[in-house]
């Protein structure tokens, strides 16, 4: 039980070499690498199902008990994203083989993309603080080569914005680690829950804060946002759906994680609720005045993000609840959304809303696509965002904060209005007489299939958010983490 | 932590923003580099007072030195040593690209300025 909270950390890497060692070989790269990503996701489904069913997996390596050894800590959260991400994962994947020209362009695509997947798989499972340094130095390390391997002429510029950005975020967590280890001598985060208590609180409220900017910056929360819409959109399309899926929220998750259990009195609940607010209306604003497909989804990563910050802001256990079913729709939906955003391209060669017209009667296929996921960005029932939605404004009601909520509520207008705008621009009128490039098969199928997982969580709401709440129960009880991860060695 | 360190840090994080805010890539570059050694000192000088000896043989009388803090500045160092030069490498071809070693303004300060012109 213990190896297999391990494996989804261990299989990508080893299948990374493999496809480095066979980097002249493109079908065996291929096969390795789709290998690697369907066991990643089993594991991963296999581990919800363990972890709801007997509790928290705590791998401590080399067995040196807690807290002297790195824990890897399965909780219902990290097991919930890391198979939602494993879902991403290879539906990108699978889209990414079938596009022509991934391969021929970067040889190294695939060990890259291993290596990015073991990034998550540590962010996600670690308990160690030092450790999730790391885990985000292997995911971001792995995403600047992504970004930067097709970028040519004034995309460079983009490219070396997010890299700067990203390496500056690193060396503020290295601080913030180091002013923590200064303080308390440890980094586990189950004895930090314990050992940050006696800190002075002035102190304490200091480093929630740096943490909380440090990962705001990878979250990609208002002010801190101005790299995002600005370097996703300059990367082939599989790259950028994969960013815009699963690289913020991985920011966000570090956020609920440390928020949640390091500073749970002192959590600075007011003030995250006016970056949520400022997150979702700023962003949607930005999304309205793009005229690219690609720009306007990716302003509306930001706005989605504010939503999952409100849901934590809350800091109920429904709030926290409500922003982890919110993580786990948009998710896939919004690396649906771009991939259908690449299929655009793919078959009219641009994603600009004025040059591109009537794809609805040139390729109905994609607007069979682009529709429910765009539905379910725009939360209407019964789509996932709706659930989501639906779950944060209810915990907001319970929570009195009724100006955020209506906040949110307005920006759920404006996210419908930007829709409209891209399928009125790019969807509906006169169809074009252009070329037309057909699309391969496996780049639909791997579009259709998220699209098929974002209508699955909108009918499995219901234990969906139960598997929520459980989650969010164990985040919030004093304590819990912490006999979990040094329960029965004393 | 001694207060050399600390001013050392202080200083290091200074002038790396400092250069972080400069148009010219190769400065920015080093500016990164001079914060990265900022947060590395730090992080050394979270072990608590120096002078205390190192673990020997696992056999310690008195106070030693903590040997973690040492080996998360190594880590940090290695992290820091390869994303660097894969920085130098993106900043060189940014060069051959352009012929310009400048960050130019993102896309909406173009349109922004472009707007004004008018």
């Amino acid at each position: 039980m213990k190896t297999l909270a391990t494996l989804p950390v261990i299989i990508p890497i080893a299948a990374a070499a493999l496809a480095l060692v066979s980097i002249r070989r493109p079908l065996v790269r291929r096969i390795v690498g789709l290998a690697s990503s369907v066991a990643y996701l089993a594991i991963a489904v296999w581990l919800v199902i363990a972890v709801d069913g007997s509790g928290t997996i705590v791998a401590a390596q080399g067995d040196w008990p807690a807290p002297l050894g790195i824990p890897l800590v399965a909780d219902r959260l990290a097991v919930l994203l890391l198979a939602t991400s494993a879902a991403a994962l290879l539906a990108v994947l699978v889209y990414a083989v079938a596009k022509p020209d991934t391969d021929t362009d970067f040889p190294g695509f695939h060990a890259v993309y291993q290596m990015l997947a073991a990034g998550v798989a540590l962010s996600l499972l670690t308990g160690d603080l030092f450790t999730l340094f790391v885990a985000f130095e292997i995911m971001l390390t792995a995403s600047y080569v992504l970004i930067t391997y097709r970028a040519g002429g004034s995309e460079t510029r983009s490219t070396i914005t997010y890299v700067v950005i990203g390496l500056v975020a690193s060396a503020l967590l290295l601080t913030a680690i180091a002013f923590t280890y200064a303080v308390t001598g440890t980094v586990n985060i189950a004895d930090l829950t314990d050992k940050l208590d006696n800190v002075s609180p002035g102190y304490r409220a200091g480093l929630g804060w740096l943490l909380f900017m440090v990962f705001g910056i990878k979250a990609a929360i208002f002010p801190l946002f101005f790299w995002l819409p600005d370097s996703y959109p300059v990367a082939p399309a599989p790259v950028t759906a994969l960013f815009a899926g699963l690289l913020t929220k991985i920011g966000v998750y570090a956020i609920v994680r440390t928020q949640t259990l390091l500073f749970p009195s002192d959590g600075p609940a007011t003030f995250m609720l006016v970056v949520a607010g400022f997150t979702m209306v700023v962003g949607v604003l930005g999304a309205i005045a793009q005229k690219d497909m690609k720009r306007i989804l990716s302003f509306h990563i930001v706005s989605q993000i504010g939503y999952m910050i409100m849901g934590l802001g809350f800091f109920t256990v429904a709030g926290v609840a409500a922003a982890i079913v919110f993580i786990v729709h948009q998710i896939i939906v919004k690396a649906a959304l771009f991939l259908v955003g690449g299929l655009v391209e793919h078959t009219e060669g641009t994603g600009a809303i004025d040059a591109v017209d009537g794809v609805a009667r040139r390729s109905p296929l994609i607007a069979v696509l682009f529709l429910p996921a765009a539905f379910s960005l725009a939360g209407f029932p019964p789509f996932s965002g709706f659930v989501g939605k639906l779950a944060l404004i209810e915990s907001g009601f319970d929570a009195g904060r009724w100006v955020v909520v209506g906040v949110s509520l307005f920006a759920s207008v404006l996210t419908l209005f930007s829709m409209t705008k891209i399928w009125s621009g790019v969807f509906w009128g006169r169809p074009g007489t252009g070329p037309k490039t057909a699309i391969p098969s496996g780049m639909a199928a791997a579009t259709a299939g998220l699209v098929v997982v974002s209508l699955a969580v909108a009918l499995g709401a219901e234990p969906l958010l139960q598997y929520a709440e459980r989650a969010a129960g164990d985040l919030l009880a004093d304590g819990a983490y912490r006999d979990v991860v040094f329960g029965g060695r004393g | 932590m001694s207060w050399v360190i600390a001013l050392a840090a202080g200083a290091l994080f200074a002038t790396g923003t400092y250069l972080l805010l400069s148009k010219l890539l190769s400065r920015i570059i080093v500016g990164l580099g001079l914060i990265a050694h900022g947060a590395n000192l730090l992080l050394l000088g979270s072990g608590g007072e120096p002078g205390a000896p190192p673990i020997l043989d696992g056999a310690a009388s008195g106070p030693i030195s903590d040997p973690l803090e040492q080996a998360l500045v190594l880590t940090a160092i290695v992290i820091t040593f390869g994303v660097t030069a894969f920085l130098l490498t993106l900043a060189y071809r940014s060069w051959t690209e352009t012929g310009l070693d400048e960050v130019e303004d993102d896309v909406e300060d173009r349109r922004i300025a472009s707007r004004r012109q008018r």
